[in-house]
């Protein structure tokens, strides 16, 4: 992806065209996890592909973002390429965490994604350290903290809300609503009704947005970032989406109706997207077949990669334990 | 007595003891509607009712303290964490509120409190997920801490703990979970105490000190030598604290060299308490430095030949038996 200056919009085809290198990776990467080439845990992002790609589209390549274990879009929405995500999977030296992290531990320092983080909420207030260190610097940057529905009973959530209220901080709180914390609905978790009224306690704005529209998202993140690049502030938005898949490989996800599911499926975001897209005149069927080849030649692309790609090696099993130097 | 599993063991334990006291209550991610994260609480909620086994939000620190404050009027609650990597979110409750309260209040207030999950390094989960936890909780004074590595010792260890008076770890196996093993029919009380270890295997050579997933890698690890004429004891402490002395040093005394085998890290871990106190008490008897073999002192890389590599395995153990038996 291209830097982008204030005031621009990123391409919408290019946007379209990572959720579907989302969707492709992700169905590719159960594959594999299937065929036990990957290992651990391991969350797919299907479903949910506007969220990340609507956020990124609303800030600037160097504003932070910074996750939970649901990870791998995020990284690929920060232009993490498709090989070192695949490889990382596989556990492999060119991971995109040297093969020590795995799926729950997606990084890329260099494009500003903070992780990739498995305790849940356990990250928040990681993010607001990220934020506390953009205004400590006076710099002209957001971050942006995503998690769960699930993320939001913790301790630390609530800690980290009310010091980026308490200290005014630059920060966008993205709960991604799935409804579910593994078989734990909403309903059964929360004691208010509307997740985002958990921000009015803590005196920050808060808005709902509709997660499956690429378009919503992005235009409600990128007004409010732009408010708080005029004045540092938090926010928080709850982005009302769905998890196609299981919790994780190995959920499978009886507690939910097929109903339900088959219903969000027919409000699929990158249909929605490609639509729009379509009745504008700005992508053609042929245009749409050919991202999507694209993408899918990507991934498959990223399996030999990381299939070919060498095993972190023995001898430096002690190398990542402790930085060398210090501050001098 | 008859073969089940460990996952049944323990869900045999949880409703013989909620059956057996109405103060009993379960609670914990996942335990109620889902049967459980790994289905040890399977049919429960159906069997005891909303009321006794109880859903809760991921809310670790929340839950943990409210069974706490549960302990203080009496009641028994089993707080489930879905792994022990997430009890390190309630750490102040199980470390600073479950064990101080007695000392505190000066004996007022006893927490009747069992916390039990998997525990220990499962298959390639990555550092934050991969915790054994047994060598900080055991370094509190105050909890007690045990590690069922069968499905006998996982039934019996656990209702005990129920029962005890005091906060009580059952850090259950994760990867053993579905190992089977004979246990005494329902109908025969199986109570099985803390601080009493057992030898799962005699021999003359060697004692091989472990616990929990070691003690199945300690017992193969036996029979490999055996073919090569060492005679290993094993020694399965069963309980980590309080600590069955009087078990390793009779074992010390027949075989004269040790091996200890840990899930955990090496640094200030219970193979070092161990160890203390062996050549503390029976110096006289070793024929040979006693060998720890654990973990390496890393966090856990996802990488599976790395994870491999700093786990515990065979190849180390047998070295570290021929190491002490000078073979
Ligand atoms: C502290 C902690 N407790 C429990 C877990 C196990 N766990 C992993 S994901 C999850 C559900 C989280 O759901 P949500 O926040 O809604 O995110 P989603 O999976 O829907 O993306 C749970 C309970 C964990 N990783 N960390
Ligand atoms: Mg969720």
């Amino acid at each position: 992806m291209t830097a982008m200056q204030p005031g621009e919009q990123r391409d919408e085809v290019e946007m379209l065209s990572l959720m579907l290198l989302i969707r492709r990776f992700e169905e590719r990467a159960s594959q594999q996890y299937q065929a036990q080439k990957i290992g651990g845990f391991c969350h797919l992002y299907i479903g949910q592909e506007a969220v990340v790609a609507g956020a990124v589209a609303a800030v600037r390549d160097d504003d932070y973002i910074i996750t939970a274990y649901r990870d791998h879009a995020h990284a690929l929405a920060r232009g993490t390429s498709a090989n070192a995500c695949m490889a990382e999977l596989f556990g492999k030296e060119t991971g995109c965490s040297r093969g020590l992290g795995g799926s729950m531990h997606f990084f890329n320092r260099q494009n500003h994604m903070y992780g990739g983080h498995a305790i849940v909420a356990a990250h928040v207030p990681l993010a607001v350290g990220l934020a506390f260190a953009i205004k400590y610097r006076d710099e002209d940057r957001v971050t942006l903290c995503f998690f769960g529905d699930g993320a939001i009973n913790q301790g630390s959530f609530h800690e980290a809300l009310n010091l980026a209220a308490l200290y005014k901080l630059p920060i966008v709180f993205i709960c991604e609503n799935n409804l579910f914390a593994m078989g734990t609905s909403v309903k059964r978790s929360t004691s208010l009704k509307q997740i985002v009224d958990r921000a009015e306690g803590y005196d920050i704005p808060g808005e709902i947005v509709d997660g499956m529209n690429f378009r919503e998202v992005r235009d409600k993140i990128a007004e409010i970032v732009s408010s708080i690049r005029k004045e540092s502030h938090p926010a928080f938005v709850e982005v009302q989406t769905y998890r196609y898949r299981g919790h994780s490989m190995s959920d499978p996800a009886s507690y939910r109706t097929k109903q339900e599911l088959e219903k969000y499926r027919l409000d699929d975001p990158i249909t929605r997207l490609r639509a729009q897209l379509t009745r504008e005149g700005k992508l053609t069927h042929e245009q749409f077949d050919l991202l999507d080849k694209r993408a899918k030649e990507t991934v498959l692309a990223s399996v030999k990669f990381a299939e070919e790609s060498p095993q972190p090696p023995l001898d430096k099993l002690y190398d990542y334990t402790y930085a060398n130097g210090a501050n001098s | 007595m008859r073969e089940i599993t460990y996952r049944q063991a323990l869900n045999e334990a949880l409703a013989e003891e909620l059956e057996r006291d109405p103060n009993v209550f379960l609670m914990g991610e996942e335990v109620a509607e889902y049967n459980g994260a790994y289905k040890v609480s399977q049919g429960l909620l159906e069997r005891f009712g909303p009321r006794r086994i109880i859903d809760t939000p991921i809310s670790e620190n929340g839950f943990a303290g409210l069974g706490v404050g549960a302990a203080m009027v009496g009641l028994r609650p089993i707080i489930e964490f879905m792994t022990f990597s997430f009890s390190l979110v309630a750490f102040d409750q199980v470390v600073n509120n479950a064990p101080n309260m007695f000392t505190m209040s000066g004996g007022q207030f006893n927490i009747p409190i069992t916390f039990r999950g998997p525990n220990g390094p499962a298959h390639q989960l990555g550092a934050t997920h991969s915790h054994a936890t047994e060598n900080l909780y055991a370094s509190v004074p105050g909890l007690k801490v045990c590690t069922p590595a069968t499905p006998r010792d996982a039934k019996g260890l656990l209702k005990t703990a129920v029962r005890d008076n005091n906060p009580v770890l059952v850090l259950e196996a994760e990867l053993l979970y579905s190992s089977k093993g004979m246990v005494e029919p329902p109908d025969e009380e199986l109570l099985i105490p803390l601080g009493k270890a057992e030898v799962k295997r005699e021999g003359s050579d060697v004692s091989i000190i472990c616990y929990a997933q070691t003690v199945p890698l300690a017992l193969k690890v036996a029979a490999q030598l055996e073919e090569e004429d060492i005679s290993a004891e094993i020694v399965d402490l069963r309980s980590i604290k309080p600590l069955d002395e009087k078990a390793i040093f009779d074992s010390v005394a027949k075989t004269h060299r040790v091996v200890i085998v840990e899930q955990d890290h090496p640094f200030c871990g219970v193979g070092a308490e161990v160890c203390y106190r062996i050549q503390k008490s029976v110096f006289d008897e070793l024929d040979a430095p006693i060998i720890r073999v654990s973990q390496e002192d890393v966090p856990m890389p996802y990488n599976e030949r790395l994870e491999r590599a700093v786990l515990p395995n065979a190849d180390k153990l047998i070295a570290a038996v021929k190491k002490v038996c000078y073979a």
